[in-house]
């Protein structure tokens, strides 16, 4: 079946909804997702949306700026920093308009909280200039992502906005750098679509499934990235993934930042609090990767509780009425999770694959980069998680990244407007969806001999262990081994059920194909990339290298396999330094 | 330990009407449900088909009827039940399309029906709305709905009549109804001040036994039927 639509939006999380919030007013536009739209796993934010409203104390756009460029260990591109700072409050305020309950100070404004990495400049007695945490995350208590998926939900409901829900999109239609649509199967009944459209924008989320302790839902398989790297776009900074510190053991769902703002501690099995021996002064309020690093350090040195792999986050000198007022959500998750009371009981926790600072390489207007020096696909757009701009660099800050969604969500969606208008329809290539029917056949028809589940879990435990938070060449050189391996092995997997009704086996065996794409990416950026920036930590080569690194990963597919390119990372008023708190 | 999955199946493509099968899996005390049907999924039968995503009881996809109760699979461990044979069901009253999969198109017609979105008959100022904090605790619960559909699914008046709205959709009236910001509250008790809308609602409780999120679903439509009570006409 072929469907034409002016604009097709993949993806119905904070950055496809915003974008199809802005041009569903102009044009004629369908969103698919594999999920219903308030699936998307940006409901999953708990802490929330960064912007220097001010409403709580005085606080700075060039405060934020700094912040983020210094996070982003210098690898974000600083123009591209500005922009989404400088626009910050403009989209918080225009969420609020739309409905977004955000808590209130007692003035009634937009509440603000602290979050790691986010400082105001305090001048001290001395004239000195010091920095000190600063009250800017909106939020709404611990559910900012869901309310603002709902909120945005909801808008497009008014809107009308046509949602093809539980549509799994499969390859895009490119030709001659021009994109003409995409192709997806209707989970309800197994049939292929095809989508016609003057332009595609992804809004597909993370990528976080490729490891086995994951803050991530099963939906973040990376999809978007695999589909455009297939489709021969590059995939930048794949290498740059952040680990939460605080993942409930052992499934590795969020404990938020804040449990430690409030106070909490981290023990290791003798009852120390070790970050004394590694950030002395902040000690717990480190930022995220040096905690994360401290954490692993403990548990790879033995100084697990039990000798297993987790150490505790203690909130029990906090006191039962202060849990249940600041941290309500988490008491409930390990209560219910790890079937422990935290108010007399420490949280088991270990590091957690949590966000992809990587992606698809856009402009900053959402415009999909066909190489490293910026030249463009006609009609091909990517905002959110699954874009690479880049504003998170080498590690992005807490409540960072539900703006970047909302902003280029919004950004692209105005983009996209003007160029509808000046775009035609191009024709569909002879052979459009040639290559997914083929698929599908070979699925349904053929009996395979290996079984994605043993694939799956080899995958995503050896990359955890090998390609996690700490690497060394001899890991990455040999998980890239396992990958080939497992790619083989991929050739021949099983489709056990061959109905067509919801065979929701199928979509997760295309998935996992999927993970194996760019898990590959991931591991050939680590291994090229001897330095430690940000999250990636090589410890054969403990030191940043602004000389030789200061640039971002190009990785593109060609017959020979994997080829790595770079581009600079574009620097407008901060120059780097060492990235000391 | 082991665990036992006694799991209602359907295949439209085979199967005439549903069919309950046991699976047993090695399960630890503390996996959740969810996890359990990974495991027969994965190990078993890879037909099974259920719809799941954020894995901790937030996005919403996982309501299932389990051990007679609609719960969410994400928020329920094996330790959590004596017996360690589960019993695992669609949700009621709604057309199954496969296995633990059912038919969500009518519990996302009612919600459009309620107008779910903010209107605001001024025009926004140039920051936010103002809104107190007492204000804002009017909607605190309301707005935590992750419209799962076990409040809609466990409601007898539904069951009798299809037609009811059901609390999931009357909640979402409320959430705007009572939100200071916005100023649709006449257009909106008008759909729903009707014999299928909260009228239907016999203070029954279930909806409130079984939400994930402890929302109070039955305290909120009895503030919207105070509200209509004492509407002018
Ligand atoms: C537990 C957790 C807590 C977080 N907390 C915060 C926070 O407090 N503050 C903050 O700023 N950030 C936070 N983040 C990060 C932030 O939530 C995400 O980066 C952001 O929400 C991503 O939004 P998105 O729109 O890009 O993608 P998503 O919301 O992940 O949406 C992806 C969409 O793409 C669709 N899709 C994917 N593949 C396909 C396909 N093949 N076919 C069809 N559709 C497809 C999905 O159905 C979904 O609709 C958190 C992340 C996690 C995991
Ligand atoms: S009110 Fe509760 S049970 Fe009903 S849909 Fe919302 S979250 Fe689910
Ligand atoms: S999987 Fe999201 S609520 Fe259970």
């Amino acid at each position: 079946m072929i469907h034409k639509y002016d604009l097709v939006i993949v993806g119905a999380g904070l950055a496809g909804l915003r974008a199809a919030v802005e041009t569903s007013k102009y044009s004629d536009v369908a969103v698919i997702s594999k999920l219903f739209p308030t699936r998307s796993h940006s409901g999953a934010a708990q802490g929330g949306i960064a912007a220097a409203l001010g409403n709580e104390e005085s606080d700075k756009i060039e405060w934020h700026i700094f912040d983020t460029v210094k996070g982003s260990d210098y690898l974000g591109d600083q123009n591209a920093i500005e922009m989404m700072i400088n626009e910050a409050p403009e989209v918080i305020y225009e969420l609020e308009h739309m409905g977004v309950p955000f808590s209130r100070t007692k003035e009634g404004r937009i509440a603000q909280r602290k979050f790691g990495g986010h400082t105001k400049e305090v001048i001290g007695e001395d004239g000195k200039i010091t920095r000190k945490p600063v009250l800017r995350a909106c939020y709404s208590a611990d559910r900012t992502g869901h309310v603002i998926l709902h909120t945005l939900y909801e808008q497009c409901v008014k809107q009308n906005v046509r949602f093809f829900s539980e549509y799994f999109t499969l390859s895009l239609i490119l030709q001659d750098d021009i994109c003409r649509g995409i192709v997806a199967f209707n989970l309800l009944d197994g049939e292929i679509h095809i989508f016609h459209s003057k332009a595609v924008m992804f809004g597909t989320g993370g990528y976080g499934r490729a490891y086995k302790i994951t803050s991530n839902a099963y939906a973040n398989s990376g999809d978007g990235v695999a589909i455009a790297y297939r489709a021969g776009i590059p995939l930048e900074d794949m290498e740059f993934v952040q680990f939460h510190p605080t993942g409930l053991y052992p499934l590795g769902i969020l404990v938020t930042e804040g449990a430690r703002g409030e106070g909490g501690y981290l023990k290791n099995k003798d009852g120390e609090r070790f970050m004394k021996n590694y950030a002395p002064t902040v000690m717990e309020l480190a930022p995220r990767d040096m905690v994360t690093r401290s954490i692993q350090t403990e548990i790879n040195e033995g100084r697990g509780i039990d000798g297993k792999d987790y150490v505790n986050l203690d909130l029990t000198h906090l006191g039962a009425a202060k849990l249940k007022e600041r941290l309500p959500e988490i008491t409930g998750f390990a209560k219910t999770y790890a079937g422990i009371d935290p108010v007399t009981q420490p949280i088991p926790i270990l590091p957690t694959a949590h966000y992809s600072m990587g992606g698809i390489p856009t402009d900053v207007y959402g415009n999909v980069c066909k190489d490293e020096k910026g030249n463009l696909v006609k009609g091909f757009y990517a905002a959110g998680e699954c874009a690479c701009i880049s504003v998170h660099g080498a590690n992005r800050l807490g409540t960072n990244s539900l703006l970047d969604a909302v902003v280029h969500g919004r950004r692209t969606g105005k983009a996209l407007v003007k160029y509808l208008k000046e775009t035609d329809f191009m024709p569909l290539p002879d052979d459009t969806g040639k290559n997914d029917k083929a698929y599908f056949q070979k699925m349904y028809k053929e009996t395979g001999t290996e079984n994605a589940d043993s694939i799956r879990i080899i995958l995503k435990s050896e990359m955890t262990k090998k390609c996690g938070v700490f690497r060394n060449e001899t890991d990455l050189k040999e998980i890239l081994e396992i990958v080939h391996q497992l790619r083989e092995r991929f050739k021949n997997v099983n489709l056990s059920g061959k109905g067509k009704v919801f065979n929701t086996e199928l979509m997760e065996i295309i998935e996992l194909g999927n993970l194996l794409e760019f898990s590959e990416v991931i591991i050939l950026g680590a291994l090229a990339r001897t330095e430690c920036r940000g999250a990636h930590w090589r410890i054969d080569h403990p030191k940043r290298d602004d000389e030789n690194w200061l640039k971002h990963t190009f990785a593109f597919k060609t017959d020979k396999g994997t080829e790595l390119k770079y581009r600079p990372v574009i620097i407008t008023n901060y120059q780097p330094q060492e990235r000391k708190y | 330990m082991k665990v036992t999955l006694s799991i209602l199946r359907y295949d439209p493509e085979k199967d005439i009407k549903p069919v309950r099968k046991d699976y047993t899996i090695e399960a630890e005390p503390t996996d959740r449900i969810l996890d359990c049907l990974d495991k027969v999924k994965w190990q078993h039968d890879g037909s099974l088909a259920y719809r799941r995503s954020c894995s901790h009881g937030i996005c919403g996809s996982d309501a299932m009827m389990i051990n007679g109760k609609n719960q969410l699979a994400c928020q329920i461990l094996v330790q959590d039940f004596k017996k360690k044979y589960i019993k695992i069901d669609p949700l009621p009253g709604l057309p199954i399309i496969k296995d633990l999969i059912v038919d969500m198109t009518g519990f996302f017609q009612k919600y459009d029906i309620v107008k779910p979105y903010l209107i605001s008959k001024d025009l926004p100022p140039p920051k936010e709305r103002l809104q107190s904090q007492e204000e804002r605790a009017l909607i605190d619960e309301a707005v935590n709905c992750i419209l799962c559909g076990a409040c809609t699914a466990s409601c007898p008046s539904l069951w009798t009549n299809e037609n009811y709205i059901g609390p999931a959709a009357l909640l979402k009236a409320y959430r705007f109804i009572y939100d200071s910001r916005d100023g649709a509250d006449n257009e909106r008790l008008d759909i729903i001040d009707t014999q299928d809308g909260l009228w239907r609602c016999h203070t029954i409780f279930n909806c409130v036994e079984v939400c994930p999120k402890e929302i109070n679903i039955t305290w909120h439509l009895s503030q919207l039927k105070k509200k209509c009570a004492l509407r002018e006409f």
